[in-house]
């Protein structure tokens, strides 16, 4: 037996390309930011609405603070026709002195103490930073061949789909040449990210400026409303706090330090398995 | 080559964890004071505002909804109530001794009352109001179009703003203000309102006038209007930032 010809090779492949690296980054920073000062803005009405205006008796989500009948607080989050004790997180949050009646925590928000102007400073500094560069990962990326490459699913592997969940739900993960490529439920995450969910995130935010209203009225009747393009976007941005915990999660589990250089350097190390050779 | 390939790795991680460490640590509520800092932030203000109005003709009117769309409680915010014990004995005999003074870089500043408002070219329409806060709330107002109104007064070549001074005061800061550039004074849907919902304007909303400037945020639409003054600029005046909410750090352009 010849062991040292069984150990599992490695080789290094150039994953990801600079500009998708700078650009995911910036993204990062820019998802933070705005999902933080978003959550300071949402505080400032912490009740959404379907339809063009708010109607207090047909709110489908709010968040507030009422005193018990011993006298102490509580945090309430009703969604639809169901109400929540939600106390310490939504509704109320803080201790001692600094227990108030707000939406979501000063933990999550920014800046953390209660200040909707300066809330409003930050998300639109941010959301300009990451439409921008948004716009600039789009241009490389049809430009470059990235997306048709790299993202788009084969026929072959929307036909295999079956096998690819049955491997993620076991976290088993390509070896090899398959580990060269995004698997097809990466790709589709990450095409419906790319394509559903962020464009969508920005035109709700757009829909609830009575300035763009004026100039676009299509996007008042595409999402049914302002209030209603207020709940998508709050909707979006839950979608997008999913799929980061899902990918970051997916990140730890599939290899934390090969993923993080390969996002960083763009190295990315393959375990290429014996049994190729025989 | 092991080792600088981990060393830069490590300094890479070590980097991306202090960028996070620096955010979340409370750096970000020093960040949020900092003059320079906010100042950084505020550049996105001049950006929006460039852009809406490059792609904004000055004529796109805000949607215009129908009475069956009209809020069932339309919630007054800000001032709902003017202590100014001029403005209460006006409010005494329903203001028919109140005023609208019309100064500053004018050809012929003007003193108009209510009745005279009235007969002036009007426009009612039914226009969705979006608060800063977030909510919206459906009304029908009807005024004075404020662009016809500007040209009998005729402006002066250097008049660029115009200032609306109101009667109440908020917190401890003083008399609320607002102002307004002239493609937002000559817009056929801003007017000076007089009524609300077909009646005349009570005093939580703003009586006897307030401005409707349809393309912005609610704070922009002035109440309980006493007095406008063309200006050339704001930045001597109170807080130099062209409005009460202005000077507490909100965008001089609300449109967004």
């Amino acid at each position: 037996m010849h062991t040292a010809a069984i150990a599992p090779r490695t080789e290094f492949i150039y994953r990801h390309a600079l500009i998708v690296r700078i650009t995911h980054w910036i993204n990062v920073l820019c998802l933070l930011v705005l999902l933080m000062s978003g959550l300071q803005i949402f505080n400032a009405h912490a009740t959404l609405y379907w339809g063009s205006k708010s109607e207090p008796d047909r709110a489908i989500l709010s968040m507030r603070a009422v005193q018990r009948e011993d006298g102490s607080y509580a945090g309430l989050t009703t969604i639809g026709s169901h109400t929540f004790d939600t106390t310490g997180v939504l509704g109320l949050s803080g201790s001692g002195e600094d227990l108030e009646s707000r939406g979501f925590p000063a933990w999550i928000t920014l800046p953390s103490y209660r200040d909707l102007a300066t809330g409003r400073r930050w998300h639109f500094f941010f959301a300009w930073l990451f439409v921008l560069n948004g716009l600039g990962y789009l241009a490389y990326s049809l430009w470059s061949g990235h997306v048709r490459r790299d993202l788009a699913p084969t026929r072959g592997e929307l036909e295999h789909i079956g096998t690819s969940i049955s491997e993620h739900i076991r976290f088993r993960f390509p070896k090899g040449e398959e580990a060269k490529r995004y698997n097809v439920l990466q790709k589709l995450a990450y095409l419906a990210v790319i394509f559903g969910l962020l464009p969508l995130v920005v035109l709700s935010g757009l829909t609830m400026s009575p300035g763009l209203d004026s100039a676009f009225p299509f996007l008042l009747d595409l999402f049914g409303g302002r209030q209603s393009a207020r709940t998508v976007h709050f909707l979006c941005a839950t979608g997008i706090v999913l799929f980061v915990l899902v990918h970051v999660f997916m990140v730890f589990v599939s290899g934390l330090w090969n993923n993080l250089r390969s996002m960083i350097t763009g190295r990315y190390e393959i375990d290429t398995p014996e049994g190729g050779h025989g | 080559m092991a080792d600088r390939t981990l060393n830069r790795r490590s300094f890479l991680t070590r980097s991306a964890a202090l960028g996070g460490a620096v955010l979340l640590g409370g750096c970000d509520n020093r960040l949020s004071r900092s003059p320079t800092f906010r100042e950084l932030l505020s550049s996105a203000e001049g950006a929006t505002q460039g852009v809406q109005r490059l792609i904004l003709s000055n004529r796109a009117l805000a949607r215009e909804y129908t009475e069956a769309d009209l809020s069932a409680h339309f919630k007054a915010n800000g001032s709902t109530q003017v202590d100014d014990p001029r403005y209460r004995s006006l409010a005494q005999s329903q203001f028919a001794d109140w005023r609208l003074k019309i100064d500053g870089l004018v050809d012929r500043p003007t003193e108009l009352s209510l009745a005279e408002l009235r007969a002036l070219p009007s426009r009612t329409q039914i226009t969705r109001h979006d608060c800063v806060e977030g909510w919206s709330a459906i009304g029908k107002w009807t005024g004075a179009q404020l662009g016809p109104l500007l040209q009998s007064v005729g402006l002066k070549p250097d008049a660029r703003y115009l200032v609306l001074h109101c009667a109440d005061t908020l917190g401890r800061d003083g008399l609320y203000y607002e102002s307004i550039d002239l493609i937002d004074a000559f817009h056929p849907q801003t007017i000076l309102a007089y009524d609300m919902n077909g009646a005349a304007l009570t005093e939580p909303h703003g009586a006897p006038l307030r401005l409707r400037v349809e393309r912005q945020l609610g704070y922009k639409h002035a109440k309980y209007v006493m007095r406008i003054e063309a200006v050339s600029s704001f930045e001597k005046m109170r807080g130099g930032r062209g409005g009460f909410w202005e000077d507490l750090g909100y965008e001089w352009y609300a449109g967004i």
